[in-house]
């Protein structure tokens, strides 16, 4: 039992990561019926400007606590947003209206050139994530708890309810809710189309970059393809929850993380990267809109 | 306050609109009718800048409009409720109207959201369900709603008659007239020639793109041309 409770709770650390991410593809996807490939990419980019930022402020040099925290996940967080607005306005927004297979290729044109960028500008081999906490363990009735995975629950928490508040009390939410339904429709209720997609983009991409930095405080290796495993994982997990649903996006994340922990703790941890596509192979056989999707029909 | 002069407008290799020009005159109901796949849709899209016209121009109380995107386009007072009652239906009623009124900051919303209440007291019913969930009639009156709450002082209205039974047509056209006695000018594009030519003061009538006939709806409703192909021939 008190195994089962420990793999849950690494299962619901993972998973909660796995959630920050799938909600970028999940709200690209909900307004514009494109899957962004580079964003597993930007997640990447995400987790090296948290390396940044934790240099320059010495936190490798023992300048770490909450402050220290706060200031890298804002730097990542704000970096990466940057880069999502300047990969939509210059990569996506020229193929808009075009077949959507030019979305598509462009969107792994960006994904490699990301990638390759990395290699060139970060170097190819690993580097490591500074201690931004103190190590410590704690145990609640017998299952350990690392600080780590204390901040990893509490950051990402405090992210999705900050989400959940600026979608549904924000006028900028409303605005993102009208035109993820009909862009017509919410153009002509005055809506700025543009603006709504560029901050759509901003906001998925600095969710993707927190998560970056949380995964990066939990595994601290970095290199440039980290975001290829974890990219393709989040997609997973959005389309588990039904790609386009924001609540969905967090329960596909939960249920993969877990999935993989379980898997990996009680039959073999050679199949942790495989029960993903096993999900994801399920899932479009049994229910493809998802779990919380509905069957909607395609819009045009 | 509206004016259209050669308008063209083209999908891909389909060249729809073919030179159309058209006036609204402030303070007037002005008709567009014709049959299925004439351009009434593309026209009343064009002019809400949800097209690109690929020839002419449209002026807006004497500004040039033409090309503008759609929110400027509202911005100035010219809103256009879509065919087929398009209305968020993942958001409940008063979302909806509250989505009308998304570029006012003024303090009279709340007013007007009374005064649509007074017009649609059906709506006021139904204020917390979610807009999927009405019927075919709720649906429109809320479409009509959420665009009176952008405080339109042009409304273009794409068949709002469209699909309803009897009794609520007559009722969505008293509602069109209640609209206008209240200062609003309104291009209405209508199937149901009928009752649009009553509601009207002037008319024009849309074949395979090209302006085939106008002149004050009274008239048009007298000629025979009219009487045949839009009025059943009564
Ligand atoms: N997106 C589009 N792509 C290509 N052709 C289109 C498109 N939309 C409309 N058309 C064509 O343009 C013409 C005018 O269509 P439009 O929708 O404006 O007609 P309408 O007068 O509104 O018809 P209805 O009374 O049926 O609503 C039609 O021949 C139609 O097939
Ligand atoms: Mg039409």
């Amino acid at each position: 039992m008190q195994e089962f409770l420990q793999q849950l709770v690494n299962g619901i650390a993972i998973g909660s990561i796995y959630a920050l991410i799938a909600l970028g593809y999940t709200m690209v996807y909900g307004i514009l019926r494109f899957v962004n490939f580079a964003h597993g990419d930007v997640f990447m980019v995400g987790a090296f400007f948290g390396l940044f930022a934790a240099g320059w402020i010495g936190a490798s040099a023992g300048a770490n606590g909450p402050a220290a925290v706060v200031v890298v996940f804002l730097a990542a967080m704000f970096g990466a947003a940057v880069l999502g607005v300047i990969l939509e306005r210059f990569a996506y927004k020229p193929v808009r209206g075009q077949p959507r297979l030019n979305a598509l290729i462009t969107a792994i044109g960006v994904s490699l050139f990301l990638e390759n960028a990395g290699i060139l500008i970060f170097g190819a081999d690993p580097k490591t994530f500074p201690e931004l906490l103190p190590p410590a363990n704690y145990s609640v009735g017998g299952v350990k708890i690392s600080s780590t995975q204390v901040m990893t629950l509490a950051g990402s928490c405090l992210l999705m309810l900050g989400l959940n508040f600026v979608v549904y009390r924000t006028r900028i939410g409303k605005a993102m809710r009208a035109v993820s339904f009909s862009r017509d429709a919410a153009s002509l209720m005055g809506i700025p189309t543009d603006r709504v997609i560029t901050a759509t983009f901003a906001l998925g991409s600095a969710l993707a970059a927190a998560a970056g930095v949380l995964f990066s405080m939990s595994y601290p290796r970095l290199d440039p393809l980290m975001g290829v495993m974890q990219g393709l994982k989040a997609f997973v997990a959005a389309v588990l929850g039904g790609i386009g649903n924001i609540p969905g996006a967090v329960v596909g994340g939960l249920v993969l993380g877990l999935a993989e922990t379980l898997v990996s703790g009680y039959l073999s941890s050679t199949y942790r990267d495989a029960i993903a596509f096993v999900l994801l192979i399920v899932i479009l056989i049994v229910k493809p809109s998802g779990l919380l999707g509905r069957a909607v029909s395609e819009k045009v | 306050m509206l004016e259209v002069t050669n308008l063209d407008v083209r999908y891909g290799a389909i060249h729809a609109i073919r030179g159309v020009s058209l006036s609204v005159p402030e303070g007037m109901v002005v008709t567009l009718i014709g049959a299925n796949g004439a351009g009434k849709t593309t026209i009343l899209r064009t002019l809400s800048g949800l097209l690109r016209a690929t020839g002419g121009g449209v002026r807006f109380l004497g500004d040039e409009i033409t090309g503008l995107p759609s929110h400027q386009i509202v911005k100035r007072g010219l809103v256009h409720i879509p065919e087929g009652r398009i209305v968020f239906a993942n958001m409940s009623v008063l979302e909806n109207l509250e989505l009308g009124a998304y570029l006012r900051r003024d303090r009279e919303v709340k007013s007007d959201l009374e005064r649509v209440f007074v017009l649609f007291p059906r709506l006021k019913e139904r204020i917390h369900q979610s807009a999927g969930t009405l019927s075919g009639g709720e649906q429109q009156m809320l479409a009509i709603g959420r665009g009176l709450m952008s405080r339109p002082r042009f409304l273009l209205m794409d068949e709002p008659s469209l699909g309803l039974a009897p009794l609520l047509v007559q009722g969505i056209f008293e509602i069109v007239r209640e609209i206008h006695r209240q200062g609003t000018t309104i291009l209405l594009v209508e199937q149901n020639a009928h009752m649009a030519l009553q509601v009207a003061d002037f008319a024009y009538v849309l074949e395979s793109g090209h302006i085939v006939m106008s002149g004050p709806a009274a008239e048009i409703a007298q000629d025979p041309r009219v009487r045949d192909a839009y009025l059943g021939g009564a």
